[in-house]
């Protein structure tokens, strides 16, 4: 009996995506899985791809996944989230404003100049103008668009909007929380000379989108994911690469926040077509 | 929350910016997977940095309900992730010499010897991986010594003090200078080719072979600024000294290069340089001469313990050495030797004058030098387990190029 298969799209937001995935593919196919995947330079055309049962699996964004989940039902099909990185669920947003700005609580943003990441991103974009939005707050976006069509997957519109919050061009600037952290820790944002003065709630990021019901290769696919181990010395590079300590199992609660924000800011239409005018992927 | 947590840490007005982490890291090694540690702490970030820090380190974190101290910001309940990377760590081996590995595995190679390595990472390939191949007892006294007799080749040498040679005496010196300068040269590309092709497990080797290419700089160093102390050219170099000097760098394997630069060449060296310090004409010559004959005199021993160490194991490696010996004679056995010029710049320096009393006493201590060389070679090579008969054969197939 042949082995059975699993194509997969991911989308090469970097060159270490090559590295990740052509590891995994080494690991799983001496687990007697057949796996291969295809390189996309940006979400939309995999989502496409996948609902059109051209690949197996999609490696997305959890906006691709937004539109997934509605292209299918558009069709009459569905789709399940088949695993995610442990450091996928429970993430926040935060809007942070220099230490020594009159901006003390969300409302004083009103009005003000707010730097976001690019037109796509659901953490530095999406999901932080909604949730200004829902407080009652209006505000000048400065958008930030590095990497358009890789869903934030790029750092660099985050970190531009850092940089031009440090250089006093804008007064808040948009990004996740490990971001944050990481341009804290790095010096981008010198220690102490900002402060966090909104947090959304919390919601998941990336997940491993496979069409209802699934095959017996994509059934074996998720079994292989949830079973390595970060203990096993020959996927842990590719684990720290990817960000991951451990696959779980997929979820699909934690992408209310996001649905809204699309909504909102009319960036898919229910039905799944891109509607955003400025997105050029 | 569910359960009371088994530790805490407050961190003050500490945050991740400035280093939380650690304070967190110490608290949760301290736990067992699945212990939970109660986080306080008063910076603002706090309770967004810390979730987030905890999720890249596969960390959970659990809410404080209301009602709990203000000050606590969360729960953390550690993950397995921290013991997973350590799983199937090994030591490479002991930290000190004492009890090498005979041959110790790739996989260690680029860790410190002694270091808890994680499983998996390159395994570099260093093909001089048999202790008994490269390694002596010896080895890390000799480095120790070595490093500790390093000299500064601009304050070691007495460059200003004054004297005058006649011009031919000065022409003597500036060949005899050339002709070390080419054969230190060689000297130091010989340890280079296999210094990265020794296994670090064995690093005393390692360093002391580093330092042996340092101590050969800086005779290159020191020779050429003597030979243009008074002038501005060097001396003449023979065809046939560099054939002889190409039969030993071309050598590929570490016991019979060893064998021919350091018991052979070296040792030789050291009585050439030993003639140079009595017969020298200027202070500056004694000086150098000198100096470099003690670092050589380590580079000969190292060479001989490695080899004896190596020939008590191995009763073939006679054989090998044997041949080594006649390969390189046949090399050369069409060849002149030892550069002319040397020769008689030798003559000279020993005669101290062109009286044909001087000269004839000169044409003698170089003929003498001749004959310690060659007992030296046979000491050497008896102690390597050679007859008495078969290392005067041996000694006198030796290069007349001397290294």
């Amino acid at each position: 009996m042949p082995a059975p298969t699993v194509l997969m799209g991911a989308v090469a937001y970097d060159p270490k995506v090559v590295t990740i995935w052509e590891g995994f593919r080494t690991w799983l196919r001496g687990r007697g899985l057949d796996f291969d995947f295809v390189l996309y330079s940006h979400y939309e055309r995999q989502v496409e791809d996948l609902l059109a049962g051209r690949i197996d699996a999609a490696w997305n964004s959890p906006l691709a996944w937004v539109r997934a989940e509605r292209l299918a039902a558009v069709n009459g099909t569905a789709v399940r989230a088949l695993t995610m990185r442990d450091t996928d669920q429970d993430l926040t947003s935060v809007v942070v404003v220099r230490a020594d700005s009159p901006v003390h609580q969300i409302a004083d943003l009103t009005g003000r100049v707010v730097a976001v990441g690019a037109v796509d991103s659901p953490q530095a974009t999406l999901i932080p103008l909604d949730h200004l939005a829902a407080a009652g707050v209006a505000v000048d976006v400065r958008r930030f668009d590095v990497g358009v069509g890789l869903h934030g997957d790029h750092i660099g519109g985050e970190r531009d909007a850092a940089r031009a919050l440090v250089a006093g061009e804008v007064d808040a600037a948009c990004m996740i929380d490990a971001n944050h952290l990481a341009f804290v820790q790095e010096g981008t944002l010198p220690p102490e000379s900002t402060r966090i003065v909104a947090q959304t709630a919390r919601y998941d990021h990336c997940n491993m989108t496979v069409r209802a019901p699934e095959s017996d290769g994509v059934r074996l696919f998720g079994t292989l994911l949830l079973g390595m181990s970060y203990a096993d010395p020959q996927v842990r590079p590719l684990l720290d690469l990817e960000g991951l300590t451990a696959w779980r199992e997929g979820r699909t609660t934690g992408y209310d926040a996001l649905a809204d924000a699309v909504d909102t800011s009319g960036f898919y239409s229910l039905d799944g077509r891109v509607t955003a005018t400025d997105y050029r992927p | 929350m569910s359960a009371t947590p088994g530790a805490a840490v407050d961190l003050g007005d500490l945050g991740f910016g400035r280093g939380a982490h650690l304070l967190v890291q110490r608290a949760l090694a301290g736990l067992p997977p699945g212990g939970r540690l109660a986080v306080s702490g008063r910076d603002p970030a706090l309770r967004v940095h810390l979730p987030a820090w905890c999720r890249g380190r596969g960390h959970r974190v659990e809410w404080p309900d209301r009602g709990e101290p203000n000050e606590l910001v969360a729960v953390v309940v550690r993950g397995s992730a921290d013991d997973d990377r350590w799983f199937g760590a090994e030591r490479a081996g002991p930290a000190l010499p004492s009890a090498l590995s005979s041959r110790p595995p790739a996989r260690w190679a680029l860790g410190a010897r002694g270091a808890l390595l994680e499983a998996g990472g390159p395994e570099a390939r260093f093909d001089l991986d048999d202790r008994d191949l490269v390694w002596a007892d010896i080895a890390p006294h000799l480095y120790a010594q070595a490093a500790a007799r390093q000299w500064d080749p601009q304050t070691a040498v007495p460059w200003n003090d004054p004297f005058a040679l006649p011009a031919d005496v000065e022409a003597a010196v500036v060949q005899v200078m050339t002709y070390l300068v080419e054969n230190e040269q060689a000297a130091l590309v010989v340890p280079a080719r296999f210094v990265g092709r020794i296994h670090p497990h064995f690093r005393e080797v390692v360093q002391l072979l580093a330092v042996q290419m340092a101590d050969e700089a800086r005779h290159m160093e020191v020779f050429s600024r003597r030979a243009l102390l008074r002038g501005a050219e060097m001396g003449t170099s023979s065809a046939g000294g560099r054939q002889s000097l190409f039969t030993l760098v071309a050598e590929s394997d570490f016991a019979l290069a060893s064998f021919l630069l350091s018991v052979l060449g070296e040792g030789s060296f050291v009585d050439l340089l030993s003639f140079l310090h009595e017969n020298a004409p200027d202070p500056v010559t004694r000086r150098i001469c000198w100096l470099a004959m003690q670092d050589e005199r380590r580079h000969v021993l190292f060479g001989m313990a490695h080899l004896e160490h190596q020939a008590r194991l191995d009763p073939l490696l006679r054989d090998r050495l044997r041949a080594a010996i006649h390969r390189r004679h046949d090399a050369l056995v069409d060849t002149a030797g030892l550069n002319a010029d040397v020769f008689d710049a030798l003559v000279l320096l020993a005669a101290g004058g062109w009286h044909p009393d001087d000269v004839s006493a000169g044409f003698d201590r170089v003929q003498a030098l001749q004959h310690a060389m060659d007992q030296g070679r046979q000491r050497r090579l008896v102690r390597l387990g050679f007859r008495p008969d078969e290392a005067a054969a041996l000694s006198a197939l030796h290069t007349r190029n001397f290294m």
